[in-house]
């Protein structure tokens, strides 16, 4: 049994996916505020910032003024999409170690109010000159393409198929539909077909980047959210039952020369969260995957043990990783990136989600969950990216 | 008078020859000359980087492609006009990996296949770089 010393005990997600004119900075202070009232707490119990630094340069400094917190620990590992996975898992281990008390998680992204292309290529190239983006930035790779690169090879050398990928999109979008925030989501962002989608609908929407079809990508949204994470100390005194943070564990990868690509950073971090929590992966209730594309979650549930490496397409088929259907966990139970929103870093939802369902507030409620997985990719599945695994249990 | 008037023709977006680590690549490309790195241990060592130390090698410019996409949409104009088009990440035979564009039918293209360098002239300056561009070999 793994050591219980911190715990999610405040949680908020964002409700709109058009802000209307809030910024970043209030989306986070909005969410910070209600996260906090939602665990019984205060500004002045938080000791702990953990931020991605989406608000700008020195956002260490920059948000705890904003937010009018006196941290004793500030952070700012800022990994894209993952970073939220990070932060749960620094703050369990800060927590652990008798550095922080109440730590406090933000972000806040005006994606879709700016136009943003984040998955298209935007009109100017990436100002960075980072040596490995020069090797590439001339060939016209949008991210999605690279998302791609891995389902194209998946595909070759698995014989994965196109229905088995949209599987998962149809699965997300069921809950989703299930989930009146992202119902009125998909409305405020214009999509037309709002209700529940085939695997017809998939493969029948326009091609992105071959094989990647518009509805296997996440949409891009405005939103944002918090999350309190306290010691067990706190968690005495506060509102709501703890969703404790059970194991956790981090990693990296890069394109190499005989890189399987394939294969993601998810394999080097799930086994030590898996090992420090003291469950397998048949023993999770609820996946909360990073789904910015369909590859992207059959890649990472291979990774994570749920299914073996290529068997993923048959392990997703049949909408067994529905809220209803037992034997397999629940997949994205908010609607994920997929059909409920993406404001660019969707990390800090799958934490908010799997919370949810271990308090018994899902939408999707799945009967009986007591074990969920929040598993982050951020950057670029295909070449550069991050990973992180984080294991949540009730009491 | 607008309609007379024409745009240049966007431009492909161009690597930067001042970064240290790849700049050099990029201005054997120049000559034609696609370059890897072997480090001091003998490892191939691929984006070139000061970091691995060894030497600077040519390539043939054969390999094969181990994955690749269909860009069909993209907001740069260059790509945009250009689209759609083939990337692809290419295993060369010397060991190395690189993505490039491959100039062939998008439904002729498959894994395996095996490609062959080309190059696609650009000044920066009083500089030449070339891009490089797969074609099908043999």
């Amino acid at each position: 049994m793994a050591p219980r010393a911190a715990a999610i005990v405040g949680i908020h997600e964002h409700p709109s996916r058009r802000v209307d004119g809030l910024s970043t900075w209030q989306i986070k202070g909005e969410s910070a505020a209600a996260a906090l009232a939602d665990a019984g707490l205060t500004f002045a119990d938080v000791d702990a910032v953990y931020d991605a630094g989406e608000t700008g340069p020195m956002a260490g400094i920059a948000v705890p003024e904003y937010l009018g917190i006196t941290p004793r620990l500030v952070d700012t590992t800022g990994v894209g999409g993952s970073s939220y996975e990070f932060h749960a898992a620094h703050a369990m281990r800060d927590i652990a170690a008798g550095k922080a008390g109440v730590a406090l998680l933000t972000y806040g992204s005006t994606a879709k109010s700016d136009s943003r292309s984040i998955g298209t290529g935007g009109p100017r190239p990436m100002a960075s000159v980072a040596p490995g983006t020069n090797m590439e930035a001339a060939f016209g790779m949008p991210l999605i393409a690279n998302y791609a690169l891995v389902a194209q090879r998946h595909m070759h050398q698995y014989g994965t198929t196109p229905e088995q990928l949209a599987e998962i999109a149809v699965t997300t979008r069921a809950h989703a539909v299930r989930n009146p925030e992202a119902v009125a989501a998909l409305t405020a962002l214009g999509i037309k077909k709002n209700g529940e989608i085939t695997i017809d609908d998939v493969l029948g929407s326009r091609t992105i980047a071959d094989p990647l079809h518009l509805l296997e990508c996440c949409l891009v949204s405005d939103g944002g959210g918090a999350v309190v994470i306290a010691s067990a100390d706190v968690v005495k005194d506060t509102a709501k039952a703890p969703v404790w943070l059970l194991g956790a564990g981090e990693a990296v990868g890069y394109p190499g020369n005989d890189r399987d690509i394939t294969t993601s950073a998810a394999v080097l971090s799930g086994p030590p969260a898996f090992a420090e929590a003291g469950v397998r992966p048949e023993d999770v209730d609820i996946a909360m995957i990073y789904d910015s594309f369909t590859i992207t979650v059959l890649t990472l549930l291979e990774d994570l043990g749920f299914a073996k490496k290529g068997e993923g397409g048959p392990f997703v088929e049949g909408g067994r990783l529905r809220w209803d259907r037992p034997g397999a966990p629940a997949l994205n139970t908010d609607g994920g990136g997929l059909s409920s929103n993406h404001p660019g870093m969707r990390g800090i939802f799958l934490l908010i989600e799997a919370a949810r369902q271990l308090r018994g507030e899902s939408t999707s409620q799945v009967e009986g969950a007591r074990t969920a997985v929040a598993h982050g990719n951020g950057g670029l599945l295909g070449t550069r990216h991050a990973a992180a695994t984080v294991i949540l249990g009730k009491d | 008078m607008t309609s007379t008037e024409s745009k240049p023709a966007p431009q492909r977006p161009l690597p930067s020859l001042a970064d240290p680590d790849t700049g050099a690549f990029w201005r054997a490309t120049g000559e034609h000359r696609l370059t890897y790195q072997v480090g001091d241990d003998g490892r191939v060592v691929f984006f070139p980087r000061r970091h691995g130390g060894g030497q600077v090698r040519d390539s043939a410019g054969l390999g094969e492609i181990y994955t690749y996409t269909v860009v069909r949409q993209h907001g740069h104009p260059f790509f945009r006009a250009h689209a759609p088009y083939v990337v692809a990440l290419v295993d060369m035979d010397e060991g190395f990996r690189v993505m490039a564009e491959v100039d062939a039918d998008p439904d002729s293209v498959h894994i395996g296949q095996r490609v062959r360098v080309g190059w696609e002239d650009h000044e920066v300056g009083d500089e030449r770089l070339a891009i490089p561009v797969f074609s099908p070999a043999g």
